[in-house]
């Protein structure tokens, strides 16, 4: 090999933190590059993706719609990439409390009860998390690899939605449309500012990364996250128990994945559809990188992520680019950045004393 | 065999190869003749390993002259010292499981292979040298004594005048190990030579035709292992000046405070070690030291101590009369017991964690470091700055990460840490491995002072220097047991030396050892 891969003996802790920027920066040249190739004005696509999602305050409003979901399933997911749990199945995680949480309205669509809606929450949490504990289960038990088991148990989830929506939950009145009811009063997530559509799980978004910072940052349970991650046999050493903190990491991000899916389909969506996130669990884990794992960055990072949905919207329509361009965008962030954090952490070398023998 | 007074195939001269903080090789000098099975005898650390990656160009001295049949020779990587003719064998094999004995060897030798022409070398090389290998078969299919023909079958293809042998029956059967040593015989007898480490005893007398010894990075002898008794070697590689002890002759024995019975536990990996009907008691006051080579059980007792593997049996570890074979490693933590791991970074300490997190790790517990289940900040780092003032951890500061600490200063931080929890009972793993003489003795002090203040303490080390210097009672693991504790009185180093080198029993077979 004449280049050579080594790990830096010391890398610089400024680094760390200036790395998503400069991944930023690399991605806004490289989709300069892009819109080039594409034929469209680089400096007004980056206007139309940037800065006029922005323009009002409903615009705005809609930021915080976008990054709700992005926020909850981050902050979840963060938990077990601290914990070197690889839990990427966010996103049936959320279509599965999605679908737990709709089924109070759906079985007794006349209720009216104020308890109704804190009810749903808690069963969209108990659903994400179920859906959760099936890779936990696994993975503590026959040491499977969370990465597969939960990456394959998204499409379990949607393909379960689908027979729902499909079938027994269709709405009677809906002439034939695949999608249930729409949402009574009391099963609507409550509008946070008249006249947008931001809604009462921005604020349970927020509980989450205050809540998820002190518990990282204070408690006995967010450390032993930490070491288990870290260092598993020094976690093994004081007593900590790496089955236990496997099952609570995949639990909570299951539940809070969960409260994301049914936040959308009772806020934004108002109703059961058959495709009810972008892959919003997906694009989390972009967000939880991005974010340094940290809570309080995963909150920027998904402003960030959700401005991109609502750029790659407002471009479609203004500039007529596809709507995949969303995702290529997001995806050469994540590149950017693994590639980043790689030359933070390592050098390398080009290897030329190689005929220096005999 | 030898030939008298020819030039050597191999010589060293004054090869010195420094770590930081450890001198590994001093000035070391080394003579094989054409057909000598060379015997390079040491305790583990005493720098055979790395005088072996030097001849085999994984190191670089950094002095000192290597001489291959009389001409200076310069080995920059092991790809030059096969150009040159030197072949290894190391002690754990790097084969691929899922391929062919043939794509096996192939992927250890230079260039392009044909290799249906390579299958029928390997049969034939293997058949002369009686060491049976079928080249279509996939290495995961095979014993262990089969994987490593593969590695010597390799080493053979390239035609080697030197061989290197690094501990090659430590995974062996005895019946694999004679087989073995027929093929090096055959070996030497057609002039190759073979630089055979180990230590263990009664291989060496068998086989090899000279010795160097090695002891602490030093050379200290050269001599013919067949005109030798397995004492006198056994004195050789462990040395007679020992430091007398620093404490009080016969210290006050209280009670029994950590009892060990009939503990057996089943390695859980590959290559692990089953400990079998482990038996043994510290009392109050007393320091009990472990000796042994290294892989003998170290690892897999101090897990069963410390709570990270659980016994079945409750029974099986007592602490203060209390049974807690099925303890978990915090539970012990709070009934006294402390432990410091052999491995400071990733084991006794979080590398990339503050010294007031790694504070934490152990201490959150018995220190009362937390407050209604939050961590309480400042009572952490009065602990770290504790540890930091009493032990002398050289850190700029506690909240500085435990890997920016030297080798010497962290495990300083980590004993501290433990003794400030005021243990009734410590285990101590390689107390002072790769820490510089001051620490050394500061942490033996603090362990002896522990015991003197009514402590029961457990050290397990490979420094039989350390354990003579401190212990009262010395026993010796070898091969998963535990042979019974003896007063340092009662004891002589060269009875330690045998135990370790696997004479179990010391009645027949020291006294085999004698007849020669």
């Amino acid at each position: 090999m004449l280049l050579k891969i080594e790990k830096r003996s010391e890398y610089s802790k400024a680094m760390v933190y200036l790395t998503p920027i400069i991944a930023l920066a690399l991605t806004v040249l490289a989709s300069i590059l892009l819109f080039e190739l594409l034929g469209v004005n680089p400096i007004e696509a980056l206007y139309q993706f940037f800065v006029a999602p922005l323009d009002t305050q409903y615009e705005f409003s809609e930021l915080f719609v976008k990054a709700t979901p992005l926020i909850l399933c981050a902050i979840g997911l963060s938990l077990g990439f601290r914990a070197n749990v690889w839990n990427i199945g966010a996103e049936g995680q959320l279509t599965m409390g999605a679908i737990v949480g709709s089924s109070l309205f759906i079985y007794f669509p006349e209720t009216d009860s104020i308890f109704l809606l804190p009810a749903m929450i808690i069963m969209a949490a108990i659903g994400g998390a179920a859906w959760a504990a099936i890779p936990a289960f696994f993975k503590t038990r026959f040491n499977a690899n969370e990465i597969l088991t939960s990456l394959m148990l998204v499409y379990v989830a949607l393909l379960f939605l689908s027979v729902l929506i499909h079938g027994p939950w269709r709405d009677p009145a809906g002439f034939n449309f695949p999608e249930s009811q729409t949402f009574s009063e009391s099963a609507d997530m409550p509008i946070l500012i008249a006249g947008t559509r931001m809604h009462f799980g921005t604020l349970l978004a927020l509980l989450a990364v205050f809540g998820a910072w002190i518990m990282m940052a204070r408690t006995l349970i967010g450390f032993q996250v930490k070491v288990i991650g870290e260092a598993p046999r020094a976690g093994g050493y004081a007593g900590f128990s790496q089955k236990k903190i496997i099952w609570l990491t995949l639990l909570f991000a299951g539940a809070l994945s969960g409260i994301a899916g049914f936040s959308e389909v009772s806020g934004p969506i108002d109703q059961v559809v058959p495709s009810i996130s972008p892959g919003y669990g997906f694009t989390a884990i972009i967000v939880a990188f991005l974010g340094r794992l940290h809570p309080v960055g995963i909150f920027f990072a998904s402003l960030l992520m959700a401005l991109t949905y609502l750029g790659g919207e407002t471009a479609q329509i203004n500039l007529g680019l596809p709507v995949a361009v969303t995702g290529v965008f997001q995806g050469m962030v994540l590149f950017f950045l693994l590639a980043c954090d790689v030359l933070v952490h390592y050098r390398f070398r080009l290897n030329i004393s190689r005929k220096a023998t005999s | 065999m030898n030939n008298g007074g020819g030039t050597p195939q191999l010589e060293l001269r004054g090869i010195t190869k420094a770590y930081p903080g450890c001198l590994a090789n001093d000035h070391i000098d080394l003579k094989i003749m054409p057909g000598e099975i060379h015997a390079l005898l040491g305790e583990n650390g005493a720098g055979k390993s790395t005088l072996v990656k030097i001849i085999y160009g994984v190191l670089e001295a950094d002095e000192g002259e290597i001489f291959w049949a009389g001409n200076p020779v310069k080995i920059p990587n092991p790809h030059a010292a096969r150009k040159t003719g030197i072949g290894m064998v190391f002690q754990h094999f790097s084969l691929f499981e899922a391929m062919t004995v043939t794509e096996n060897i192939a992927l250890g030798m230079s260039g392009r292979q044909d290799m249906a022409k390579l299958a029928r070398e390997v049969v034939e090389v293997s058949n002369n040298y009686g060491l049976p290998l079928e080249p279509h078969r996939q290495v995961h299919t095979l014993s262990v004594g089969e994987k490593q023909r593969i590695e010597i079958v390799r080493c053979l293809l390239q035609n080697p005048k030197l061989l290197i042998m690094d501990e090659p029956t430590s995974v062996l059967t005895p019946q694999e190990a004679e087989k073995m040593f027929e093929t090096l015989r055959r070996l030497s007898d057609e002039g190759v030579s073979i630089l055979y480490i180990s230590h263990k005893l009664d291989e060496i007398k068998a086989l090899c035709h000279k010795a160097t010894i090695l002891r602490g990075g030093k050379y200290i002898n050269e001599c013919d292992p067949t005109q030798e008794t397995a004492k006198s070697l056994a004195e050789m590689m462990i040395g007679t000046n020992l430091h007398a002890p620093e404490h009080s002759a016969q210290p006050e024995k209280g009670p029994v405070r950590l009892k060990v019975n009939n503990l057996n536990i089943d390695a859980d990996i590959e290559f692990g070690v089953n400990l079998n009907t482990i038996n043994f008691e510290v009392r109050s006051g007393e320091i009990l030291g472990i000796a042994g080579v290294a892989g003998n059980g170290q690892i897999e007792l101090l897990a069963a101590l410390s709570g990270e593997t659980r016994s079945k049996d409750a029974s099986a570890i007592s602490l203060d009369g209390k049974e807690i074979g099925q303890f978990g490693p915090n539970q012990r933590r709070n009934l006294g017991l402390a432990f410091v791991p052999e491995d400071r970074l990733g084991h006794g300490s979080v590398p990339e964690m503050m010294l007031t997190e790694n504070a934490f790790l152990s201490g959150y517990s018995r220190m009362s470091l937390m407050n209604n289940g939050f961590i309480n900040k400042g009572n952490t780092e009065n602990y770290a700055v504790d540890i930091v003032k009493q032990f002398d951890v050289r850190t700029p500061g506690v909240n500085h990460t435990a890997n920016s600490l030297s080798g010497g200063n962290l495990q300083k931080f980590i004993v501290g840490r433990e003794v400030l929890q005021k243990p009734n009972v410590i285990i101590v793993a390689h107390p002072t491995w790769g820490v510089d003489a001051g620490a050394a003795s500061f942490i033996h002090q603090t362990l002896i002072n522990l015991a003197e203040n009514g402590a029961a303490v457990l050290v397990i080390s490979q420094d039989l220097d350390e354990l003579f210097a401190i212990s009262n009672r010395i026993a010796v693991i070898s091969e998963g047991r535990l042979s019974v504790g003896r007063e340092l009185s009662e004891i002589t180093i060269e009875e330690i030396g045998l135990l370790m080198g696997g004479t179990h029993g010391m009645g027949e077979k020291t006294e085999a050892a004698h007849v020669t």
